[in-house]
């Protein structure tokens, strides 16, 4: 990652081919389909991993009554669009959606905010007690979330934020995570640069905001991304802390179609594409910076 | 402009390694002051005390008649270029060039006027758009020197800022350098373990060695009274040649070498031979049989290694003649002679010194001896 930083490279390179980070491997006609053997492993697993998608798909423009069959049916044989305006008019799901979208934002913001901070303080500057103070926030990666549920409830009760969107927003706000992969992204970039910067005037905050950041781009789009999806996707935190249908998130709203007696499969199904829909977008968008969040958590950037 | 004066600095980093012991330095205003000496010597952590990038253990830095221990980088009013430039890469070099006097408010006309007028003083008009990795080293190595300057700070720091460049360009940036500075006349500190740099651009240079001053004076003075054997043996290339004598009621002998030099007190002494004052088959004075093993010609000039009677003495920049060190009792040694005298190895040929071109050094201190 920090090759895109040439700053001591030496001369005569080609410039502009270097700035796009990796060097192309190899020339690919747009469409055309180079065959490996890699491919006849990768091919089947991918079919594995679409099929309930797709099954999800298929059930969505189903009737109620075709969803009981057995086996089920993984052709569409009906399509029946009218699922997906029954979701939207039998339940708030626009109002899921935007809670969903606000909880979403605030907590990516909060993230790239507050783990920038603390990845930078952690990354640079000297304190007492910083190595330890890091270990320890480190160390509640292990902790599972079941663990710190009650305490964490409890603790929102008090700031009166049960059944707001507050609830999920404010203990999300940070995550040890993304302290961890900013730190360790920040201690690539070259001290020198922090340096320059300081000469030349710039307080801490401003060698942050307009040295470190703007070199940050992949690493502050894992968190991002990671953030999104670990947010779009909690169901537990809502769970617990929402009761109201109207404060509910998209995961949590999903289950209100499922009833005691009776569940509407193909409207949840309906509901839960709609829901999707964001994620995918996502991931088509930034799906080598999930690559590269996996890949980096466990070395050093 | 200002001067600079450091008072006892002493620099520990954590674990006990001293950096800095004792250090004292003036710089007068407007003086361009080299410091100069083997790596791990301390002159770059003189050079970030200076800057405000590391804080001493104890003693005083003043900039002009202000004493800065307390004061941030930022406030020092000082400029620096890295060893490898620090340009910011996400910038264009015109937003380079303006990062610190954006930083610190300079009105928008301001900050445009005095990027044009550094930009044309570098010949950088070309780049402003262009970004730090589009440029080629000399370049980038210029856009640097813009960025320090363009701030018309009080004091000008560069650590080793010629050493990623290649030779040729080394020469010609080392000229544009001394060039800048004399047009605009800023106290500057200038760090290199280039002997040669040292010399050629320095108004005086401070030899460093293990935290401590040698010899600080102009590049004329350390070369020709160097203070003791590290300076002879570090300033200069060829390094100085170090033979171990002995002198006896002025007389003295190293090896085959004898001469008198009146007053020198008895005991051991180490005759320093420069490479350059040494001539082929003399008439006259005294000489040494040398025994060639290897031939550089250097064009006008021919480098030539070989060995005498006698054994040498290792000070700082002997490393290069530890690789041609012969086994035995025989002193390896360098000489400069011109290419008329057609050297080859194998040949012995016969090594004059003018006897008023020795130094000699007091083997136990290694101070020199006048």
């Amino acid at each position: 990652m920090s090759s895109r930083i040439a700053i001591s490279a030496p001369e005569g390179r080609p410039a502009r081919a270097r700035r796009g980070g990796k060097e192309p491997r190899e020339r690919r006609e747009p469409g055309q389909f180079l065959f490996s053997p890699w491919h006849l492993i990768l091919i089947p697993i991918a079919l594995v991993m679409l099929i309930p998608i797709f099954w999800m798909l298929v059930t969505s423009l189903e009737t109620l009554n075709e969803t009981r069959h057995f086996p089920p049916d993984l052709l569409p044989h009906t399509v029946r669009l009218r699922n997906y305006s029954d979701v939207l008019r039998q339940v708030p799901f626009a109002r899921w959606f935007v809670n969903t979208v606000i909880v979403t934002v605030a907590s990516v913001a909060g993230n790239l905010l507050f783990c920038s901070l603390a990845g930078y303080a952690f990354a640079r500057i000297k304190f007492f007690g910083r190595e330890v103070v890091f270990v320890l926030i480190l160390a509640t990666l292990m902790i599972p979330f079941q663990v710190v549920m009650i305490p964490t409830f409890l603790i929102v009760k008090d700031l009166g934020m049960i059944n707001t969107l507050g609830a999920l927003i404010v203990p999300n706000l940070a995550g040890a995570f993304g302290i961890f992969l900013l730190r360790q992204f920040f201690r690539t970039l070259p001290v020198e640069l922090e340096e320059a910067a300081r000469i030349d005037g710039a307080s801490r905050l401003s060698v942050l905001f307009k040295i470190i950041l703007p070199l940050s781009g992949p690493a502050l789009a894992t968190v991002a991304v990671i953030t999104f999806l670990w947010t779009w996707n909690d169901f537990l935190w809502p769970l617990i802390t929402i009761y109201t249908p109207n404060n509910m998130t998209l995961q949590l709203g999903l289950t209100t179609f499922q009833g005691t007696h009776q569940t509407s499969t193909n409207l949840l199904m309906a509901a839960n594409v709609m829901s999707l829909l964001p994620v995918l977008l996502l991931f088509f968008l930034a799906q080598r910076f999930f690559i590269r969040g996996i890949a980096t958590t466990g070395l050093k950037g | 402009m200002a001067d600079i004066g450091l008072e006892n600095v002493t620099k520990e980093f954590p674990g006990g390694a001293c950096a800095l012991d004792d250090f004292c330095l003036e710089v007068p205003d407007g003086e361009f002051l080299v410091l100069v000496g083997p790596s791990g010597c301390g002159k770059t952590t003189a050079l970030r005390l200076i800057a405000g990038l590391d804080k001493p253990t104890s003693g005083k830095i003043r900039i002009g008649d202000r004493v800065v221990n307390g004061i941030s980088a930022r406030d020092r009013d000082i400029a620096m270029v890295f060893q490898n430039y620090a340009l910011y890469p996400h910038m264009t070099i015109y937003r380079n060039l303006a990062f610190g006097l954006k930083e610190r408010r300079t009105p928008k006309r301001e900050i445009d006027r005095r990027v044009r007028e550094m930009s044309s003083i570098l010949s950088l008009d070309e780049l402003l758009k262009r970004r730090p990795a589009q440029l080629s080293g000399g370049q980038r190595q210029r856009v640097a020197m813009g960025r320090a300057l363009v701030r018309e700070p009080k004091v000008f720091l560069l650590d080793e800022p010629l050493s990623n460049l290649d030779a040729k360009l080394r020469v010609q940036m080392r000229a544009e350098l001394k060039r800048l500075h004399q047009r605009l006349g800023i106290t500057t500190v200038y760090v290199t373990h280039d002997q040669v740099e040292a010399l050629t651009l320095a108004d005086r240079v401070v030899v460093m060695s293990a935290g401590k001053v040698l010899q600080i004076g102009a590049p004329q003075d350390v070369y020709r009274r160097p203070a003791n054997l590290f300076v002879a043996g570090f300033i200069g290339s060829p390094a100085m040649n170090l033979l171990r004598g002995t002198a006896s009621g002025g007389q003295i002998t190293a090896g085959e070498l004898s001469f008198s030099r009146p007053g020198v007190p008895d005991g051991e002494v180490v005759a320093g031979l420069r490479p350059e004052s040494m001539t082929p088959a003399p008439a006259s004075g005294p000489a040494l049989t040398m025994e060639i093993d290897l031939v550089e010609p250097l064009g006008e000039s021919v480098l030539v290694h070989g060995t005498v009677a006698g054994s040498v003495v290792q000070s700082g920049a002997e490393e290069e003649k530890a690789i041609i060190a012969v086994a035995g009792s025989r002193a390896p040694i360098t000489a400069i002679f011109p290419d008329s005298a057609q050297p080859a190895p194998g040949q012995r040929v016969q090594v004059g010194v003018p006897p008023d071109r020795i130094y000699l050094f007091d083997a136990a201190s290694g101070a020199a001896i006048q």
